[in-house]
């Protein structure tokens, strides 16, 4: 998190940075710190935890490696909900927290369908709900777009790619409130998820009440998703792969997994950015697209593991 | 003792019920065996017993008192239940998957204590899978995973055990061991509700049974009453002879062949 704080366009120093954050120093190392850098990093940061560790309690919670946080239609909802703000022209600021409705409205439409297929509690059922109303929220984007002009649909697409290059201390804030919460109510979920990876049936044998366990996970998970998809776009692979590598790393329990989860998702995140920041310099590449391009070739070597 | 009382279940979309009115009871002290052809309802009455179906009437209740009134924790330490098909979607090794077993007993925070620590050896030693704790419970044999299936369920601690179908792909050997160590716990007063296919064995090792058929009791009472042959053969749909068992004289049944045209023959 220092090397991302240092490493830029303008170069610091690691007292430079210590500087920054106490607020002494030099004038433009410590404004460079505390508004651009810092704010950047730590979103980053927040929202590598958030994904890492929805996805570690949804992959536990639905007994699916494959799960992850974007998966019970948040990354849709949240792209409608973008994409319908840039076609409406709502200001830039808008847009967020667009997305951040159309995430809560998919998540809801997602339970709600389960709950109309009579799956409750059934991952299963969930899951194929997520995955309808994901395809229903794309087919809602590609109208919208039709229908868009070029600068929306740049702005839109944009937006979808992940960034964290407008981090404020406000979405800081409003983002570490999220991840908190959310954090914690895994964590006091994360002994009930260890009996429920052993299968529904056997979970209830052992006094867990899969119907609400699983509903405060998917609450969860897509609270932190809805949250970060907010803040910083759709980060994809984060949610996906770290689980594994902490798997990989030998952590066992739930509580173990979605705490390194998070810890690890967020180193991932801040160095996904530094390279989005460095690496053609002085374009940015989305964020998103690095998470996928240094996740691509870990989940490779993972398959082969996992298989 | 867990007693069902004219249990009715219903499936949604599915026109007859899976229980129509089924009461048994499993008391302390004895193997009480579920049996009867394959969509009989013998799943359906486990299920129900955890609460994953609810009941369209009738009533199941441990020690007279209905499981639908208590917490599912505190059921779980009373009634621990090994269910047909498992599969954990992360391998644990087989130490970790049986300290679950003391899941209902722990709060939100706190770990395991003495008395877990305690209740997952003794299960353990009961269950003779001491040699084995390291492993990943996904590099067991059959055999190994049925008996650590098992001393998850005893280190839950309660004195009613429910198995469905514990022995399915198992040998003979392997079979036997767990009919036996079924035996020594019902003889140490547990009420022990076993839902099996392996009628030879069920009418060997238990002390009551009960035959389901399409949802209802077509029998039930000690191996003798239930183990006739034009009870067994008219639910079963299949031709048989009811004999003794040359080992220890328990009754004992033995499938027919038949020939195109459906008459018996040996």
């Amino acid at each position: 998190m220092i090397a991302g704080v240092m490493i830029g366009t303008l170069r610091l120093s690691v007292l430079d940075v210590v500087n920054g954050v106490l607020g002494i120093g030099a004038p433009i190392p410590v404004s460079v710190v505390r508004i651009l850098r810092l704010p950047r990093v730590l979103l980053a940061a927040l929202v590598g935890a958030g994904l890492g560790a929805a996805g570690a309690a949804l992959q536990g919670a639905t007994r699916n490696k494959l799960a992850e946080p974007y998966l019970l239609g948040v990354s849709g909802g949240a792209a409608v909900g973008a994409v319908l703000a840039s076609a409406f022209h709502a200001p830039v600021a808008l847009v967020p927290v667009a997305g951040f409705a159309g995430a809560l409205v998919a998540v809801a439409l997602t339970l709600l369908v389960a709950r109309a297929s009579g799956g409750r509690g059934d991952a299963r059922v969930v899951l194929m709900a997520g995955v309808v109303v994901g395809a229903f929220a794309n087919a809602v984007i590609m109208v919208a777009l039709a229908n868009a002009d070029a600068s929306a649909v740049r702005g839109a697409l944009w937006w979808m790619m992940g960034s964290v290059a407008e981090a404020s201390w406000v979405q800081v804030r409003a983002l570490a409130l999220f991840v908190a919460i959310g954090i914690g109510a895994l964590l006091a979920l994360g002994r009930a998820i260890d009996v429920l990876a052993l299968g529904d049936d056997t979970a209830a044998g052992l006094g867990v009440d899969v119907t609400r366990v699983s509903l405060g996970v998917y609450i969860a998970g897509a609270l932190l998703a809805a949250g970060t998809v907010s803040a910083a776009g759709l980060v994809g692979f984060v949610g996906l792969l770290v689980p594994h590598l902490v798997r990989l790393a030998g952590a066992r329990t739930h509580r173990a997994i979605i705490g390194a989860a998070a810890l690890a998702g967020a180193a991932l995140v801040v160095c996904a950015d530094l390279i989005a920041r460095v690496a053609m310099p002085p374009a940015e590449l989305p964020l998103g697209a690095v998470t996928a391009l240094i996740g691509v070739p870990f989940f490779l070597a993972l398959l082969r593991r996992l298989a | 003792m867990i007693a069902f009382r004219d249990v009715i279940v219903r499936y949604p979309h599915r026109e007859l019920p899976a229980l129509d009115g089924v009461s048994l009871v499993a008391e302390r002290g004895r193997i009480t065996a579920v049996v009867g052809p394959n969509g009989s309802g013998k799943s359906t009455l486990v299920r129900a017993l955890v609460g994953r179906i609810p009941l369209a009437g009738g009533e199941i209740t441990l020690d007279d008192k209905s499981v639908a009134g208590f917490a599912q924790r505190e059921l779980a330490t009373r009634v621990a239940v090994v269910t047909q098909r498992e599969e954990p979607a992360f391998p644990l090794t087989v130490h970790e998957y049986i300290a679950l077993g003391r899941y209902p007993h722990l709060g939100l925070w706190r770990g395991a204590g003495r008395a877990d620590h305690a209740a997952v050896a003794r299960a353990v030693e009961r269950t003779e899978t001491e040699s084995f704790g390291d492993r990943a419970i996904t590099e067991l044999s059959g055999g190994e995973w049925q008996r650590v299936r098992l001393a998850r369920a005893l280190a839950q601690g309660g004195d009613v055990i429910v198995l469905d179908e514990p022995t399915t792909f198992l040998d003979i050997g392997h079979e036997m061991a767990i009919f036996e160590l079924l035996s020594r716990l019902a003889a140490e007063g547990q009420a022990v509700l076993l839902v099996s296919h392996q009628l030879n064995l069920v009418a060997r090792f238990a002390e009551h049974i009960v035959l389901l058929h399409r949802g209802r009791v077509a029998a039930a009472g000690d191996p003798g009453a239930v183990m006739q042959g034009a009870v067994l053969e008219r639910v079963y749909e299949w031709p048989l002879v009811v004999t003794r068992d040359p080992a220890v004289g328990a009754p004992a049944l033995v499938p027919l062949r038949v020939r195109p045209r459906g008459e018996r023959t040996t």
